[in-house]
């Protein structure tokens, strides 16, 4: 069930606390409340999570897949702007 | 494995937890009716966790209700090998699920009772009935939260919505005086603090079930005659056919396991 009354939402879990949210998928719902508690119903029966967002869909601005080459294909000649040049302490965990 | 019905001892402790562990399985297993047929995916889901909740509560009280009972049976036995008279449960939970309204409705009226009943019945002086009413309390209260915002939506959505919203609370008003009644097992556990009353709670849920019927812009119908008898055993129509569903497994075929 879709249409203007049904709008699609994007839906962030947060795993556990100190990580960001990540996306996990989508779903139909009515408004914000509902999306909030289907996202729950969805994404979080095996404990994946302790926070979530949702946020409609149609507010998310993508990049046009056309302008794959000259949006990301200038990166990919420059290791060096990988961090892999020296070791991370094991004191600082996630990054 | 028996094969035949069972009939349970009439003790006090044991008819008690079997009613709050009946609630739960047949509303749970109405829930489990949806599956594959609820309007969308996602509400499917949403179904689908509450009952896996009101099940799971069944199984933990059918396992204390063995327990009690002491004479080897286990949640199995409680929930698979009880005629329909032996079934304790208030006749709300036993309504059929109608349309998605009839549902939501049901559960909305189930959840505004059973919530702050739970909350009451983490003091109880049973240590086990404490401790299952601790982990029931928070799945009631996302029951209530889910299927109240759900009234609301459908009450004040679409003429179409409100009409069966209406026609919904209408329908099952009649079954939630049966929630606040008192039984002869329940009264004798008082004292001790075993069990709770349920009778104070009332106000609690007319006020929670009227501020939700009221942002719905439905309108609460009256208290007039008031349908009872699922405590003593005394159903309605539909329990029976429910049971015949929920028990043809192990009455075919006695002991199957996975």
């Amino acid at each position: 069930m879709s249409g203007p009354t049904m709008p699609l939402w994007e839906v962030f879990i947060r795993s556990r606390n100190g990580l960001a949210h990540k996306h996990v998928g989508s779903l139909h719902a009515a408004d914000a409340t509902l999306a909030v508690q289907a996202a729950r119903d969805l994404y979080t029966r095996r404990n994946e999570g302790t926070s979530i967002w949702v946020v409609p869909s149609s507010a998310i601005t993508a990049s046009d897949p056309n302008d794959k080459g000259m949006m990301f294909e200038p990166a990919e000649s420059k290791v060096y702007r990988h961090p892999t040049f020296y070791d991370i302490p094991d004191d600082v965990g996630h990054m | 494995m028996q094969t035949g019905s069972i009939t349970v001892a009439d003790q006090p402790l044991l008819r008690f937890v079997l009613q709050r562990a009946d609630d739960a399985l047949v509303l749970g297993h109405r829930l489990s009716e949806w599956n594959g047929k609820a309007p969308l995916m996602e509400e499917e889901m949403a179904l689908s966790n509450m009952a896996l909740d009101l099940i799971g509560q069944a199984r933990a009280l059918y396992t204390y209700a063995g327990e009690v009972e002491g004479v080897g049976r286990d949640e199995d036995a409680y929930a698979y090998l009880r005629d329909e008279r032996a079934y304790l449960n208030v006749l709300l939970v036993e309504q059929p699920n109608g349309d998605f309204a009839v549902t939501i409705v049901r559960q909305m009226l189930y959840a505004a009772f059973i919530e702050p009943y739970w909350q009451r019945l983490m003091a109880s002086t049973d240590a086990t009935l404490a401790a299952i009413a601790a982990k029931a309390q928070k799945e009631a209260a996302y029951h209530l939260r889910h299927s109240a915002e759900w009234v609301i939506r459908l009450g004040d959505g679409t003429d179409e919505s409100h009409r069966r919203a209406q026609d919904a609370l209408d329908l099952l008003w009649p079954f939630t005086g049966e929630l606040f009644e008192v039984s002869d097992a329940e009264r004798s556990l008082l004292a001790s603090g075993v069990a709770v009353d349920p009778a104070p709670l009332r106000a609690v849920w007319r006020e929670t079930v009227s501020r939700v019927v009221a942002d719905a812009t439905l309108t609460l119908p009256a208290d007039g005659w008031m349908q009872r008898g699922g405590r003593e055993g005394r159903h309605s129509e539909y329990l029976g056919h429910l049971l015949t569903d929920l028990q043809y497994l192990q009455r075919s075929h006695p002991g199957a396991t996975w």
